[in-house]
């Protein structure tokens, strides 16, 4: 690999360079700013990921490209879900300058780090090799465990971080593992050279399943699928609430970017670069694990929501359940499958952080993160009650919202397949019905109940409004327009083919 | 304006909803009658509807259908048929009274008539969607306003009622969303639209979905679906809480239009696209009929509560309603979507009715009350007539519609229907029983000074009472609305059935 090659690769990895730069500039930034003014470094990292989200957006990703000899890929997929995690970083800033939790204290470190893992997850997406694979998951790994652990002197946060970082280090070690079996069996580390070697070679299906599951923990803890999900409500209710917000969006649409192109690349049947003849290797049926993993987050991840009192854990619980309906869709693994699975990502963002700010807002006016608190908040918030029955609505899935018809997507993609899925759309059905009761369980706190009217109504700060609404309006507008989101999720299943 | 005639007398309401939002919640008459002029301005385009509507064509008529979601095939499809048209009329109707019978409305306000208006804009929807994705959407919009209105404005169980209704709806709804997503795949070329699916409907029977025939699959899920909302035994469940626990008007609306939602599911989906399914299920939809009139009758008879008893006789006569559409008679069909609109009516006065004499003595016991036709007289003419219309008298409408049922009906289930009649003389018992113990007999000292009814729940009731009356002697304007569509319909479904060697 010559100087020149590189330098051409460069000119296609220009928003991870901006992004680079912008980090570095955030960091010098705050070194001239005290404790009090450190939040400033905020406008700064807000900006720079601004820059980012308008160069992705006039990136040129046809034809799509390998960069770095193969070790990422620059494509449409990549791009679309670049995206999504720049503008999700965007968001988690903005409700970081208005949380209580990160007052009178130094954050200038708490946006870099934010900014680290954004680029740790734009390699994360892209990654087409087993080494960026892991080094990105590490990277967004260890940021995670940073930030969990940022309230320093909250034992809550501490237990975060010690727990996330015991999961996290255990789950990558058995990743590794499986890398390293395949390695073996294939000796090659790119995952198109791997997918090469399994198709010609014949390797036996159980060596291949107990490889295909090791990879799924280490993937699987990414995601927060069950059985891999036993770090998340303690992590979700002791990390900062706008961390826990932003991981329960970014980084789990990331790993299912990683988790789908694995997949579909490294075990798949052929090297077709035409997705709709894509299937799985035929001595490894990864869509049936897939399935059993889908059902039983979906399953598990409902019945223990019910049973939480704290805002923060029944979403950590409900955030499980929303990673088995998106992995339904990674089942089907064609292109109405995968864009689905990018469809519900995307309204999964705006409806999940959503609900997390109102919890932020709520915390701060009110001092609670029980649900039974959020008695009358209905009537003493108006506004703010109004858009948390909104997203509230979307995560059970309930028309008109956007959360319904992404569900939609998703099984309109399992029935497509006739007989085969139709059980598991069926499955999938039912846990929707089941969620609507723990969702209700907020609204009904925010309405029903005995109404202690107020004297006085709460007004959120005019910023705060305004971003639940950015975030609100989407969900109820943009399918009922014609539904330009489905056609960009369709046009991002574009994947980068050896 | 013919042109979007659909689309506004749906979103009309929205529109007043919106408006409302932005008024001061002190406002109290400013929200009131802005309720009242949205539903009233439906009302008057529900009429036009009616006026303008073509009587000798079976086709689909006002139709706005535009592209909607290209990448999914959806359409933004509206247009109307003698299906339609009663109940759109229905829906108008009773949204305009129920405004009235919403006015003592002692928390809240804002919130009751902005979600009320939401409630209207659903259920018209419904009435008006032939793509069935927006049929879906609209369905499903009505629970929300519907959850909440049982829920904050409800009696002492509320909380309950509200989340058992909006479970178990929604199951029906997760059912109903399976059968339609299957119906879209077998459908070549895959399409939500009401009217391609109808002409495709040869086809269902001979696709295979889980190894059974796809048109029986389907129709069953579809079955679950619209069963839970008329209510259909053993779905019945959730309809007497939600009824008791609801406020008079959203009572009103929930007998009155809600429950039609699922026969007319049956008759706008199920029967025109899954022809042959439709012909396998006859018999045991009437079985099911048959059961709907003798189970709700018998359960209002055991009634306590006087609400509870008008409920369970909203069974009973969603019951005449399957057995004449299960007849797949002309007669028969004519008779059932003549009930439905009958029932929508009477109904809507029972409920009122209760809700007057509970706003004044704050209990529904029937034990409880006793002789008080001498202090109100006024009240106890009304609802005498009110009963005997629910229980079918001659001379109201009712009577018409059942009699054409069983009529539909006897060549095809003779038994059945043998038995179904027996219905009349239960419907007749509980009514006249209860009548006869809060009316007459001696007064309870203890509502010596009940008021009487006033002049705004007059004015509810008396349209109602005009149109059971009038429909009752001379019902052919409203057969004549429908008797084109449903009578080719019939024929669609029986020369379907020759197709297939049933």
């Amino acid at each position: 690999m010559n100087l020149n090659q590189i330098m051409a690769d460069l000119s296609y990895f220009i928003p991870e360079m901006v992004l680079t730069g912008i980090l570095l500039l955030v960091i010098l930034f705050d070194l001239f700013q005290k404790a009090e003014t450190s939040f400033r470094s905020a406008y700064l990292a807000m900006g720079g990921l601004a820059i980012v989200t308008v160069l992705l957006l006039t990136q040129n990703v046809s034809p799509a490209v390998g960069i770095f000899s193969n070790m990422l890929a620059v494509d449409g997929f990549a791009r679309f879900l670049k995206v999504i995690i720049s503008i999700g970083g965007i968001l988690v800033m903005w409700m970081s300058l208005n949380s209580n939790e990160l007052k009178q204290r130094r954050v200038g470190e708490y946006y870099v780090l934010i900014l680290t893992m954004v680029l740790g997850m734009f390699f994360l997406v892209s990654a087409t090799h087993l080494l960026s694979i892991y080094i990105s998951l590490e990277m967004v790994s260890i940021m995670s465990y940073l930030l969990s652990g940022y309230l320093k002197e909250q034992m809550r946060s501490n237990e975060a971080s010690v727990k996330y970082v015991v999961f996290g280090a255990f789950s990558s070690g058995i990743l590794l593992y499986g890398f390293s079996l395949l390695y073996g069996i294939t000796g090659s580390t790119n995952i198109y050279d791997i997918q090469a070697a399994l198709v010609a070679g014949t390797v036996s299906p159980s060596l291949l399943l107990l490889i295909m599951i090791m990879i799924m923990v280490g993937f699987g803890y990414k995601i927060a699928a069950v059985p891999f999900h036993f770090w998340t409500p303690d992590v979700y209710e002791g990390a900062p609430a706008p961390i826990t917000a932003f991981l329960s969006v970014s980084p789990k649409a990331a790993g299912f970017a990683v988790l789908i192109r694995f997949l579909n690349v490294a075990f798949s049947n052929a090297g077709n670069p035409n997705m709709a003849a894509w299937g799985a290797l035929p001595n490894l049926n990864w869509p049936a694990v897939i399935g059993v993993l889908a059902v039983l987050s979906m399953t598990v991840g409902n019945v223990i929501a019910i049973q939480q009192s704290n805002i923060k854990r029944m979403l950590a619980y409900s955030s499980i359940s929303h990673a088995g309906f998106m992995l339904l869709g990674v089942v089907v693994a064609d292109q109405t499958g995968i864009a689905a699975v990018l469809y519900y990502a995307s309204i999964y963002m705006l409806m999940n952080l959503g609900a997390f700010f109102v919890a932020i807002y709520v915390k701060n006016t009110f001092n609670t993160e029980e649900i039974e608190d959020y008695q009358s908040l209905g009537y003493k918030a108006p506004v703010v009650g109004v858009l948390m029955t909104i997203f509230m609505f979307s995560l059970a899935g309930i028309p008109p919202t956007g959360g319904f018809v992404a569900k939609f997507y998703l099984f309109r993609s399992l029935i497509e397949y006739g007989d085969l899925y139709f059980w598991l759309a069926l499955i999938g059905l039912i846990n929707g019905v089941i969620s609507l009761y723990y969702y209700m369980r907020v609204v009904k706190a925010m309405y029903f109940g005995k109404m202690d009217l107020p004297e006085h109504t709460y007004q959120a700060p005019l910023n705060v409004t305004i971003l639940l609404i950015l975030l609100a309006a989407p969900l109820l507008l943009s399918w009922m327009l014609g539904d330009p989101l489905s056609v960009y999720t369709h046009q991002a299943v574009q994947f980068f083919i050896h | 304006m013919e042109n979007y005639l659909l689309s506004i007398v749906t979103f009309l309401p929205i529109l007043g909803a919106l408006v409302i939002a932005f008024v001061p919640k002190e406002k109290l008459n400013v929200i009131k009658w802005g309720t009242a002029v949205t539903t009233g301005l439906q009302l008057i385009l529900a009429i036009w509807i009616l006026k303008v509507f073509n009587y000798s064509s079976a086709d689909v008529q006002l139709v706005e259908h535009y592209s909607w979601i290209p990448a999914f095939n959806i359409e933004y499809f509206m247009g109307v048929d003698g299906i339609s048209v009663p109940m759109i009329l229905l829906t108008a109707l009773l949204s305009f009274l129920a405004t009235f019978t919403s006015w003592n409305v002692d928390k809240a306000q804002k919130g009751y008539f902005a979600l009320f208006l939401l409630l209207d804009t659903g259920m018209m929807g419904v009435f008006v969607s032939l793509d069935f994705f927006l049929f879906y959407i609209f369905w499903e919009v009505m629970l929300l306003p519907m959850y909440f209105l049982i829920g904050i404005w409800g009696g002492p169980q509320r909380e309950y009622a509200a989340i058992k209704f909006f479970l178990y709806t929604l199951f029906g709804s997760v059912l109903l969303l399976l059968g339609m997503l299957a119906l879209y795949f077998v459908s070549e070329p895959h399409t939500f639209n009401m009217l391609i699916l109808a002409q495709q409907s040869a086809q269902f029977g001979k696709t295979l979905l889980l190894g059974m025939n796809a048109g029986h699959v389907i129709f069953i899920l579809l079955f679950v679906g619209f069963a839970i909302k008329v209510p259909i035994f053993p779905f019945h469940t959730w309809l007497p809480l939600a009824h008791v626990e609801a406020p008079t008007a959203i009572s009103v609306i929930l007998a009155g239009v809600l429950l039609k939602m699922g026969t007319y599911g049956f008759l706008r989906i199920s029967f025109p696209v899954l022809k042959e399914a439709t012909l396998w299920f006859a018999l045991p939809l009437a079985i099911l009929g048959l059961i709907n009139v003798i189970y709700g009758a018998m359960a209002a008879l055991a009634q306590r509560d006087l609400k509870k008893m008008v409920a369970y006789s909203s069974i009973s006569h969603m019951g005449f309603v399957l057995l004449g559409m299960a007849a797949l008679t002309s007669a028969g069909m004519n008779g059932a979507v003549f009930q439905m609109f009958n029932h929508g009516t009477t109904s809507a006065m029972l409920f009122m009715l209760v809700g007057v004499v509970y706003d004044r003595a704050h209990h529904r016991d029937i034990e409880g009350f006793g002789g008080i036709a001498k202090v109100v007289p006024i009240y106890a003419g009304v609802t005498a007539m009110a009963f005997f219309a629910g229980l079918g008298l001659p001379g109201f409408a009712g009577f018409i519609s059942e009699a054409l049922c069983f009529i539909g009906a006897f060549p095809v289930f003779t038994w059945i229907t043998i038995f179904a009649t027996l219905g009349i003389v239960l419907n007749a018992a509980y009514f006249l029983w209860s009548y006869q113990r809060v009316f007459l007999g001696e007064l309870n000292p203890k509502y010596e000074h009940l008021k009487e009814i006033n002049g705004r729940e007059l004015f509810a009731l008396i349209p109602l009472a005009i149109i059971t009356f009038f429909l009752g002697v001379y019902p052919t304007p409203m057969l004549h609305v429908m008797s084109g569509t449903l009578n080719h319909l019939v024929e669609a479904i029986r020369s379907a059935g020759m197709v297939a060697g049933l």
